[in-house]
């Protein structure tokens, strides 16, 4: 077997470094389907996975991708599948039964405009509703937007970590740029790869609750097999995972399925600051448009106008306490994103009127130019 | 003092304390649920290591009662979910038990599918001519001319041939009975838990609710249909074996090969170094 691990600097896209990510944090089963642009992930799946004593193999659709990483998982195995806008659309209705059954997995969105089949090679960043709340019912989600390949990698790593922390599908809202783009790739020594590794069920089967609801965390999870008899449902359930077909058993569930990510907000939530103590404008982007941000807070500041970045590392659960912060002391805020507003609009709810909120936007199959955030910087600063 | 009732042979395969369960009197998914788990103890397999996923519908809930590891899935999804499962732990022993509906309209993908690869999972499949769950609607098993609610004047569709349907796409064991065979049923079910490879038995059973007050046909009534018109032919070609309730059902064994399975492929071609 070959090192599941390939420490190293590497120059690669973010698709092999996506893929990479997820076997150092010991993904070891990936079911898929073919889509641009998240095509290759699965393509280094099939090569690396039997490599390393995994299993690749390909569905008959998304909605089976899905359903068939949500097996695995109950199986105890790390698993993850990856692909674009109308596979998304496909796995929201297992996506859903992962949430309801706490089952940890990772999905990749290479996001490429829509709606439907939309432009199949070229990016946007118009999933990102679709990512919090595309799934019917009321569910919180964890979503991470990496802005280049080097963080693809460590972030599929954090989002397996974040998936086996809270068992629940944790989603890589990646897109076709930071997909396809060749960069420097450093992955570290397997020893420094931090994993968060699952609690197996322990003690007397008929004291084990696979859906215990408590204030140390989510329950141990037995995996198919390990002799607890567990059963796991999509229906609204119980600690033992029996259905409860009530109001009263609904909201049981909903208030641990939401709790137990509302708790954690600040443990889950990561964001990046870039010039931001004394900016009177800040941008607030996140993957692809926030590198655009980047170039474009030098170019502003180097005009005179104090801007500064905040990015989003995590899009979902929102970052709601930041924003309300950070409008309370600039004098506009600007959202920077591939779609014609989707974040725009959190960024507006979070800032409550304090500061205008403005969108930086478009409808995709390119990347914002940061010439193009500059301009919009400078009009806010005549303001 | 009062006598113990006998404890039933089945109890221990059993999630006692969700009994009663939501099947109707004169439903036939009970008979072939505990058809099942006859075969299961028969089996000799390890328990412990077999888990049941099942699907959404009357046949769906199944798996919330028996107690291995179970699991109740998305409607038609029981087989990928199944897939996932087995490959990713082959020591599993994984059985999907699910109705007609669930696995043959909206997971009929996922089921040629799986027959294709030849997955090791035994696929028992509760044939009853509909929708049971939401109330008696037209399944694509419903015979031409029979009465659901969204087929109120009749049927214009034509039902699969489910046992051909299987064979067709790869399925290596091929089955069929009826409740009312209940030894020959558990029987095969036992032949096909052992079956290397994608096992798949269709057991035919009543749905007095559904599907047989609006087809004239009462619980004791489609017994006796099977009781007359069953014509028990092993080895039969799955062409041949198009069901006509009112006039021809043919049981037994149509297919019974070995091929392959999903797992001995991915072993041989893609991790030959692993296998050894």
């Amino acid at each position: 077997m070959k090192p599941a691990v390939w420490t190293g600097d590497h120059f690669f896209t973010g698709d092999i470094a996506c893929a990479e990510g997820a076997l150092a944090a010991g993904c070891r089963f990936f079911a898929g389907y073919p889509i641009t642009p998240a095509t290759e992930i699965a393509e280094h799946m099939a090569t690396r996975l039997p490599e390393v004593g995994g299993t690749y193999i390909q569905m008959e659709d998304e909605i089976a991708s899905m359903a068939a990483i949500l097996g695995a998982s109950c199986a105890g195995v790390k698993s993850m599948t990856a692909t674009s806008g109308p596979g998304f659309s496909l796995m929201m209705e297992n996506l859903g039964l992962g949430i309801c059954t706490e089952t940890p997995c990772v999905v990749v969105n290479v996001q490429r405009a829509g709606p439907s089949t939309g432009l199949p090679t070229l990016g946007a960043q118009a999933d990102m509703m679709q990512a919090r709340w595309g799934s019917h019912g009321h569910y919180e989600i964890i979503a991470l937007a990496p802005a280049s390949p080097q963080e693809l990698f460590h972030l599929t790593i954090t989002a397996f970590n974040l998936s086996e922390t809270y068992r629940l599908p944790v989603l890589v809202m990646a897109d076709e740029v930071v997909g396809h783009l060749s960069e420097r790739v450093v992955i570290p020594p397997a020893a420094a790869v931090k994993t968060r590794e699952r609690v197996p069920a322990s003690g007397r089967r008929d004291r084990y609750k696979p859906f215990q609801r408590g204030a140390c965390g989510v329950a141990p999870m037995a995996a198919a097999g390990a002799g607890y008899a567990v059963h796991v449902s999509g229906l609204t359930h119980d600690e033992r995972g029996y259905p409860d077909m009530s109001a009263a058993g609904q909201e049981k569930m909903m208030t641990w399925l939401t709790e137990k990510i509302r708790a954690n907000r600040d443990k889950i939530i990561q964001t990046e600051s870039y010039r931001l103590d004394d900016a009177e404008i800040a941008i607030v982007s996140y993957g692809i448009s926030a590198r655009s941000s980047l170039a474009a807070v030098d170019e502003a500041r180097a005009a005179g106008i104090r801007a500064g970045l905040l990015r989003l590392v995590t899009v979902w659960p929102f970052p709601e306490e930041l924003i309300r912060d950070l409008a309370g002391r600039v004098r506009a805020l600007v959202t920077v994103e591939l779609n014609l507003g989707q974040i725009h609009l959190e960024v507006e709810r979070c800032a409550r009127g304090q500061a205008p909120a403005i969108l930086v936007g478009h409808a995709g199959g390119a990347v914002i130019p940061p010439e193009e955030i500059v301009a919009r910087l400078s009009a806010v600063s005549r303001t | 003092m009062k006598a113990q009732p006998a404890d039933h042979p089945l109890n221990g395969l059993l999630r006692t304390e969700r009994i009663p369960h939501i099947w109707c009197p004169g439903c036939g998914i009970g008979t072939a649920f505990s058809a099942c788990l006859t075969a299961l103890l028969n089996s000799g397999m390890d328990l412990t290591k077999t888990a049941m996923v099942s699907g959404i519908g009357c046949s769906g809930r199944a798996a919330g009662y028996v107690k291995l590891d179970s699991y109740h899935t998305t409607h038609g999804r029981a087989i990928p979910f199944a897939t996932g499962m087995k490959l990713a732990r082959p020591e599993l022993n994984v059985v999907v038990f699910s109705g007609d509906g669930d696995l043959f309209a909206i997971g009929g993908n996922h089921f040629i599918h799986g027959a294709r690869r030849n997955v090791d999972l035994t696929v028992v499949c509760v044939n009853n001519f509909n929708y049971g769950m939401t109330g008696g609607q037209a399944a694509a098993t419903t015979p031409t001319y029979a009465k659901t609610t969204t087929t109120p004047l009749g049927n214009p569709d034509t039902p699969f041939n489910l046992p051909l349907l299987a064979y067709a796409a790869g399925a290596t064991f091929v089955a069929r009975w009826t409740i009312l065979h209940n030894r020959d049923l558990t029987r095969c079910l036992e032949e096909a838990l052992a079956h290397r490879g994608f096992s798949f038995v269709e057991v035919l059973a009543p749905c007095p609710t559904g599907y047989g007050r609006r087809n004239r046909e009462k619980p004791l009534d489609a017994l006796h249909l099977y009781q007359e018109h069953a014509v028990i032919r092993n080895g039969a070609s799955p062409i041949e074996v198009e069901l006509d309730p009112k006039r021809a059902i043919t049981l037994g064994t149509f297919v019974q090969i070995q091929r392959a399975t999903c797992i001995d492929m991915y072993d041989k071609v893609c991790r030959p170094a692993v296998a050894l």
